[in-house]
C-alpha cells in the first residue's frame, strides 16, 4: 500500500496515495477543479491556469520547527499569497486547499473569460458543441456578457488540415498542447509543435505525410475545443444526435474497447455508425484507439455489402431466399460422407459463431475439426493459450524489475495499443525491454537489449539459448510478446513452444503477470482457435464439400465439388463459389471475441443488420437442425454458455461476468468530458480473462525458412486488407 | 573616478585582447585556482563574497552554485547573455570590451561546480559582441586557458557560444535552457529547479553575464576586498545603464548602496532635453516606473525595495515631463504582447487585449470606461501567469496607473487620443509587428 497523505480540500478531510496531484484529490471526493491543459494521463505543465486554488500548509514556528496551533488546539495553516495550480502541485502532509473562495472563482472568471478574447462564438457549427470542456466550463464560469471588442477578434485559418486525418481550427484553439503533449509522451511520434510565439502560437505538424502518427485520432478526443476535428467524423453529426453501443475492436489481438456511435440517416431510414469512440477498459486500451481502429469500420456500411444469399444457377450466382440457401446446404451435405466435408473458419469470427462451426463439423456432419484461417496463427494458438497472461495481468502493473521481450514482433504495426502501454512500461516505469527481430522496430528505441538474427529464424535464435533471455531469470515478472512475422506455421509454433519453455525455465510459467503475447493478426484469432481446436495438419487437396466461413486467404480454401461461402462481401472465394450465405457485420450483432492477452469481451449490436444479413452462427444452426440436430440456441449468450460449460478457458464465465464492471482511474468517460475528454465511460463490460490451459505435444524443432515464408511481406498496419479498404479516409495511407 | 572593476576598457586600452589582459592580472585567479584550489574553496570564496545574481533577481551567487548536486555528472555552467530587457546593455559592452573577464568569470564558476562545459548564450542580435567573445575564446584555448587538461592538471573545460534567435522570454533561464536544447524558447515547469534538473535534465548553473565577470576579481583579491564594497546584503559594484532623457547615456560603474537614483542622473548630466524628469524605469520595461519624487533613493536592492521597485537589471530608463505616460505604457505592453511566448493564458491573452485597448486610447476612441477595464484586464493577469514575463507585463499598466492616473484621465478628458503622432504610430506599428495579429 502506498503512503497516505492526509489534507482537506473545502473542508473535507480526505487521504490520498503519496505524489498525486491536488487536481486529482480533489476527484477523488467528487470535486471538480476545472482544467483545459491538465489531462490525467499527460504529465502535467499547468500552462493553461484554469485550475488555480488557494494552497496552505501547516505553519511551522521558524525558531522551534513546530507546528503551531491555535487556542483550540488546531493546526494554523499558512495559505500561500499566490494561487497554486492544482494540475502541478502534489498533496503534502496537512495541507490545505480551497477550490470554491472567491480568490479562486475569481481566477477561474479571470483566465476563462481570457480564453474566450480569442475564441469563436460558433458553437452551433462546431463538431465539439455538445460535449466540449469549453464549452461546459463557459456555462459554469464564464461571463454572460463579452467585454472584449467584437471587431478586435482575431481570424484564423478555420479548415487547416494537419495530414489527411486531421483537421486543425485555429480559431478554436486554446493552446494547450494536449495534442503535442499525447503525440511526445504516448505516442512517441514527435510530430506536431508550437509554431511562433505569443497570440500567433499555433499548432503545426512537420511530417510528411502531415501528422504521420497511428494514434493521432486520440489528440481530438482529448482537445479541449472543437480545434481538433477528424476527417472521418467533422460535420458528419452532432453529438446529441448520435446513440451509443458499447463494442470491440476486431482489427488486431488487442481488443481494444469502443463506443460506436451511430445516427440515422434519414434519407434512407438506415441507422449508419458516425464514430468509433474509447470506451475506458484500464486494462486494455485505457482511453486510446489506434486510427485504424478508429477509422476502419466504414465496411459495414459499404455499397458492396452482400445482401441476400446467393445460389449459383446456370452458372452463375443469383439472389435467393435463406430457406432455399440453407436447404441447398443441408440437402448437399447429407449427401456426402463427413470426411469428405472440410470447414475453414476465419479468424474475425465470434467465439460463439466458431465456437457452432466446429460443432456443426465435427458432430453433425462427421468432418474432421475445422481448419482456422490464417493457418500460421492458428498453429501456435494452444501454445498461446498454454502460456499466456496470468488472471490479472495487466501491462500497466509492468515497471521496475520486469522484463519485457519482443520476439520476432512489429508491436506498433500488428498491436498499436500494446505498443503504447509497453512504452511506458518501459520508458515511464522502468521495466526492461529486450527486442529480437530481423529487421528494426519503433520498439527498439527503448531497447535495454537488441538482438538480431536471420528473416525467418526467430525459432532457431531462441533454440540457441542467446545471452539476451538470461535477462528472464533475474526478472519479477516476464511478458513475451512475439510474432510470426516470415515464418511457416510449423516454425511459429516452434517459436511459441520454445519461448513458453524459457519462460517456465526461468520460473515465470505460473506467475499472474507473465506469460506469452502473439501478435495475432485479428481481434480474435486466440477465441476462434479456443472454439474449434483446429485440425493442425495439411489441408487435404480436394474435398466434396468445403464451407468458408469468413476466410480472406484462397490459399486457405481446399478446392471442393461444392463450396459454401459465408461472407460480408463478394471475396474471389465467394464469387466462385456455390452458395454464398450475407453474414452480418460485428457492429450488427451480439457476440464475444478473446483477445491476445486471454481477455473474453463482449460487443453489442449497433443497428440493424445490412439487408438480409444474418449473424454466422444463426446460419450455422439453421443447417444443422435441417440435418436433424436439436439446436435451439437463442443467440450468442446461450452458446457461449455451452462453450463456458465445454471448454476449461472458459469454465466459469458467461455473459453476466463479461458485462461486470468496476470503477476505473482516472475517472474519466462521459460524465467528465470537461476532465478525460470525449472518451467513453465503461458501463457494458470490462470483459474477463479466461485461464491457461495445458497443452501437451513435445517441441517440435524449427525447420528452414522457405522461400513462401521469406517473401511474405512485413505486418504492417494499413496493409489494404477486405475491410480496410472501404474506409475512404485512410485511402492515402493504404499499403 | 575610481577605476573600473568591470567597464576596464574604459581604462585600459585593447583589454580584450590576451596579452593586454594578461599584462592585467587576467586569468591568475584562473591559473591560481585550477592549480592550487579545489572547487569548494572557489565556490566558498564567492559564497563569502556575498555576490548577488546581476540579472535581476539578485539571487545570491555561490548559495546557487553549492545548490549542485556532487554526485551528478555532466553538470553545465551556461551564461545569460540573452540581455533582452529594453534599456539593458551592460551585458553588451562587457562582452564585447572585456570579454576576457566573462570567459575567466564562467571558467571559475565550472571550476567550482566541477562542470567541464560551459554555455555561452548570446541573443541572435549579439552579432558584433559575439564577435569579440569568440575571438577572445580562440585566444584562450590558445595561449592554454581552456580546453584538455589545463595547466597540467587532470581538469578539462570547454566554453561554447550559442546565439538565440531573438525573443525575451529567453532571458528567463528555463525558457534560456529550451532554446539551447534546441526547443521552442518557453518557460519550464518549477520545481525541479536547474541546479537539479537544467541543461539537458542535468544539474546546471545558470549566471548574468555580469555575475560571472566579477569572479575573476573575487577570487584574485579575496571575499573581504569585494565586502567591503557596497552595504552588508548588496555587496560590490554594479553596472547601470542609463538611458532616455539624459545628456550622457551609457554604462556606469557603481559601488552599490552609495549612490541615489539623483545621483545617477547627474551623472549621466541630467535632463537632456532641459525638461524636468518625470520618472524612470529602473529596470527596464519589467520595472515598477519611480516618479522623480522617490529619486532620493540609493541604489541597492534594500532600498529599492523600500520605494516599491526593485533593483533588477539595473537598466534607468529616465523620462522627462513630456512624456505622457499612456503613451509610455502602451509602447511597454506592444513590447510584452510581441514577446509573449504563448504558453500561459494570462499573459498571452491579456497582453494582448491590454494592446488593444491602449490602441483604443491612442486612436482616441478609448474612453473613461477603457481606463477601467485596462485596469481589470491588468488586474486578471496578475498573479496567475506561469513565469516572471508575464508579471512583469502588468508593471507598466500597475505603476503608471498608481503614480500617473492622472495621465490617464487628461488623455481622454482633453481628447488627446487620435492625434496625427499617434495615428502615425499606430499605422507604423500595424505594419511592423510580425508574427502577430
Amino acid at each position: 500500500m502506498a503512503d497516505l497523505i492526509n489534507l482537506t480540500i473545502d473542508g473535507v478531510a480526505l487521504a490520498v496515495p503519496k505524489g498525486m496531484l491536488i487536481v486529482d484529490a480533489a476527484k477523488t471526493i467528487e470535486k471538480d477543479i476545472p482544467v483545459f491543459c491538465y489531462h490525467p494521463k499527460l504529465k502535467p505543465v499547468g500552462l493553461c491556469r484554469m485550475c488555480l486554488v488557494e494552497v496552505g500548509t501547516p505553519k511551522i514556528d521558524p525558531a522551534t520547527k513546530q507546528i503551531v496551533k491555535d487556542e483550540a488546539g488546531a493546526t494554523v495553516i499558512a495559505w500561500q499569497p499566490k494561487l497554486t495550480t492544482a494540475c502541478t502541485t502534489p498533496v503534502s502532509e496537512g495541507m490545505s486547499v480551497r477550490t470554491q473562495s472567491k480568490p479562486v472563482i475569481d481566477a477561474r472568471e479571470d483566465v476563462l473569460e481570457f480564453l474566450l478574447t480569442s475564441h469563436p462564438l460558433d458553437c452551433p457549427v462546431c463538431d465539439k458543441g455538445g460535449e466540449c470542456p469549453l464549452q461546459n466550463l463557459t456555462l459554469a464560469h464564464g461571463p454572460a456578457v463579452s467585454r472584449y471588442d467584437y471587431a478586435d477578434k482575431q481570424h484564423n485559418d478555420k479548415h487547416a488540415p494537419l495530414g489527411d486525418l486531421m483537421f486543425i481550427d485555429r480559431e478554436r484553439c486554446i493552446q494547450c498542447a494536449r495534442c503535442i503533449r499525447f503525440q511526445d509522451d504516448i505516442a512517441d511520434d514527435h510530430v506536431l509543435q508550437f509554431h511562433n510565439r505569443g497570440r500567433a502560437e499555433e499548432v503545426i505538424t512537420f511530417s510528411t505525410p502531415g501528422f504521420d502518427s497511428y494514434f493521432g485520432g486520440n489528440t481530438s478526443d482529448i482537445c479541449p475545443v472543437g480545434a481538433l476535428t477528424t476527417a472521418d467524423f467533422r460535420f458528419k453529426g452532432r453529438p446529441w444526435e448520435l446513440k451509443t453501443a458499447a463494442s470491440v475492436c476486431g482489427h488486431c489481438a488487442v481488443g481494444c474497447n469502443t463506443a460506436l456511435n451511430t445516427r440515422l440517416n434519414t434519407r434512407t431510414g438506415v441507422r449508419e455508425i458516425k464514430r468509433v469512440m474509447p470506451r475506458q477498459n484500464e486494462q486494455v486500451n485505457e482511453i486510446w484507439l489506434c486510427d485504424k481502429g478508429r477509422y476502419g469500420h466504414h465496411f459495414t456500411h459499404a455499397a458492396n455489402r452482400l445482401t441476400h444469399p446467393l445460389i449459383r444457377k446456370d452458372g452463375a450466382l443469383q439472389e435467393a431466399t435463406w430457406e432455399s440457401a440453407l436447404q441447398l446446404i443441408s440437402d448437399k451435405l447429407k449427401t456426402v460422407p463427413g470426411q469428405k466435408v472440410v470447414g475453414v473458419i476465419g479468424d474475425r469470427l465470434a467465439t460463439e459463431d466458431a465456437w457452432l462451426f466446429g460443432r456443426l463439423m465435427t458432430d453433425v456432419i462427421g468432418a474432421a475439426p475445422a481448419f482456422v484461417s490464417p493457418r500460421t496463427a492458428s498453429a501456435y494458438a494452444d501454445v498461446a493459450r498454454a502460456a499466456g497472461l496470468g488472471a490479472d495481468a495487466d501491462f500497466k502493473a509492468l515497471g521496475k524489475g520486469d522484463v519485457i521481450v519482443v520476439v520476432n514482433g512489429d508491436v506498433e504495426e500488428q498491436a498499436p495499443v500494446w505498443f503504447l502501454r509497453l512504452r511506458q512500461a518501459v520508458v515511464d516505469r522502468g521495466a526492461k525491454l529486450i527486442v529480437a527481430h530481423h529487421r528494426s522496430t519503433k520498439m527498439h528505441r527503448y531497447a535495454a537489449g537488441i538482438a538480431r538474427f536471420a528473416p525467418g529464424a526467430a525459432a532457431q535464435w531462441v533454440a540457441g539459448q542467446p545471452a539476451e533471455l538470461a535477462a528472464l531469470k533475474d526478472a519479477r515478472n516476464a511478458v513475451i510478446v512475439f510474432g510470426d512475422e516470415k515464418l511457416s506455421g510449423h516454425n511459429a509454433r516452434a517459436l511459441a513452444q520454445s519461448l513458453a519453455h524459457a519462460l517456465a525455465e526461468a520460473g515465470h510459467a505460473d506467475k499472474p503477470n507473465s506469460g506469452l503475447v502473439p501478435l495475432y493478426p485479428h481481434g480474435n484469432t486466440q477465441g476462434v482457435c479456443d472454439a474449434v481446436d483446429p485440425s493442425r495438419g495439411a489441408m487435404p487437396e480436394s474435398a466434396d464439400v468445403a464451407w468458408l466461413a469468413g476466410v480472406g486467404d484462397p490459399a486457405d480454401a481446399p478446392r471442393a465439388g461444392f463450396t459454401i461461402v459465408s461472407e460480408l462481401f463478394l471475396t474471389p472465394l465467394a464469387a466462385a463459389a456455390d452458395v454464398v450465405l450475407p453474414a452480418a457485420a460485428p457492429a450488427e450483432r451480439e457476440g464475444s471475441y478473446t483477445s491476445g492477452d486471454l481477455r473474453a469481451q463482449r460487443f453489442w449490436p449497433a443497428h440493424p443488420a445490412h439487408g438480409e444479413s444474418r449473424p454466422d452462427w444463426w446460419a450455422f444452426q439453421e443447417v444443422a437442425r435441417r440435418m436433424g440436430k436439436d439446436w435451439s440456441f437463442g443467440g450468442p449468450e446461450a452458446i457461449f454458455a455451452a462453450l463456458a460449460a465445454a471448454h476449461p478457458a472458459y469454465n466459469g464465465l458467461s455473459y453476466a461476468g463479461l458485462a461486470a464492471v468496476k470503477p476505473q482511474w482516472p475517472m474519466v468517460g462521459r460524465a467528465e468530458v470537461n476532465f478525460g475528454g470525449t472518451v467513453y465511460d465503461n458501463t457494458a463490460g470490462l470483459g474477463a480473462r479466461t485461464a491457461r490451459v495445458p497443452v501437451g505435444g513435445a517441441a517440435e524443432a524449427p525447420v528452414e525458412p522457405t522461400l513462401a515464408d521469406l517473401t511474405r511481406p512485413e505486418p504492417a498496419l494499413y496493409r489494404a486488407g477486405d475491410l480496410i479498404r472501404h474506409s475512404a479516409v485512410l485511402a492515402g495511407r493504404l499499403v | 573616478m575610481a577605476k573600473h572593476l568591470l567597464l576596464r576598457d574604459l581604462d585600459i586600452p585593447n583589454i580584450r585582447e590576451i596579452e593586454v589582459y594578461q599584462a592585467n592580472d587576467g586569468y591568475a585567479a584562473w591559473h591560481k585556482a585550477v592549480t592550487t584550489m579545489k572547487g569548494e574553496d572557489v565556490l566558498g570564496i564567492v559564497k563569502d563574497a556575498g555576490l548577488r545574481g546581476r540579472g535581476g533577481a539578485g539571487f545570491p551567487a555561490g548559495l546557487k552554485w553549492s545548490f549542485i548536486p556532487k554526485d551528478v555528472f555532466p553538470k553545465y555552467v551556461v551564461v545569460n547573455g540573452d540581455e533582452s530587457e529594453p534599456g539593458t546593455f551592460k551585458d553588451h559592452q562587457l562582452i564585447r570590451g572585456n570579454p576576457h573577464q566573462v570567459i575567466e568569470g564562467t571558467a571559475l564558476c565550472a571550476f567550482a561546480i566541477g562542470s567541464n562545459l560551459a554555455y555561452i548564450y548570446l541573443r541572435g542580435e549579439f552579432s558584433e559582441p559575439g564577435k569579440a567573445l569568440e575571438k577572445a575564446l580562440d585566444e584562450a584555448y590558445a595561449k592554454g586557458m581552456l580546453g584538455k587538461n589545463l595547466f597540467g592538471t587532470n581538469y578539462s573545460l570547454d566554453i561554447r557560444v550559442h546565439y538565440g534567435a531573438g525573443a525575451y522570454i529567453c532571458g528567463e533561464e528555463s525558457a534560456l535552457l529550451e532554446s539551447l536544447e534546441g526547443r521552442i524558447g518557453q518557460p519550464r515547469l518549477k520545481p525541479p529547479f536547474p541546479a537539479t534538473n537544467g541543461l539537458y535534465n542535468k544539474p546546471t548553473v545558470i549566471n548574468n553575464v555580469e555575475t560571472l565577470a566579477n569572479v575573476p576579481l573575487i577570487v584574485h583579491n579575496g571575499a573581504a576586498w569585494y565586502k567591503a564594497m557596497g552595504t552588508e546584503k548588496s555587496t560590490g559594484v554594479k553596472l547601470f545603464s542609463v538611458s532616455g532623457h539624459v545628456k550622457n547615456p551609457g554604462n556606469y560603474e557603481l559601488e552599490l548602496g552609495k549612490f541615489s537614483i539623483q545621483d545617477l542622473l547627474d551623472m549621466a548630466g541630467g535632463s537632456s532635453t532641459g525638461r524636468p524628469i518625470k520618472a524612470v524605469l529602473p529596470a527596464g520595461s519589467s520595472s515598477p516606473i519611480i516618479p522623480a519624487a522617490n529619486f532620493g533613493a540609493k541604489l541597492d536592492y534594500e532600498s529599492m525595495g523600500t520605494i516599491g521597485s526593485v533593483l533588477g537589471s539595473c537598466s534607468f530608463i529616465f523620462m522627462d515631463d513630456s512624456v505622457n505616460m499612456v503613451w509610455a505604457a502602451r509602447k511597454m505592453i506592444r513590447f510584452f504582447k510581441h514577446e509573449s511566448c504563448g504558453k500561459c493564458t494570462p499573459c498571452r491573452e491579456g497582453t494582448n487585449w491590454a494592446l488593444k485597448l491602449y490602441n483604443k486610447m491612442l486612436s482616441g476612441e478609448g474612453g473613461k470606461a477603457d481606463i477601467d477595464l485596462i485596469a481589470d484586464v491588468n488586474k486578471q493577469i496578475i498573479g496567475k501567469c506561469f513565469c516572471p514575463l508575464g508579471e512583469f507585463a502588468t508593471s507598466s499598466m500597475t505603476f503608471t496607473l498608481k503614480h500617473f492616473k492622472q495621465d490617464y484621465i487628461d488623455f481622454v478628458e482633453k481628447k488627446m487620443g487620435g492625434s496625427p503622432e499617434f495615428l502615425a504610430e499606430l499605422a507604423r506599428d500595424a505594419h511592423a509587428t510580425h508574427g502577430g495579429h
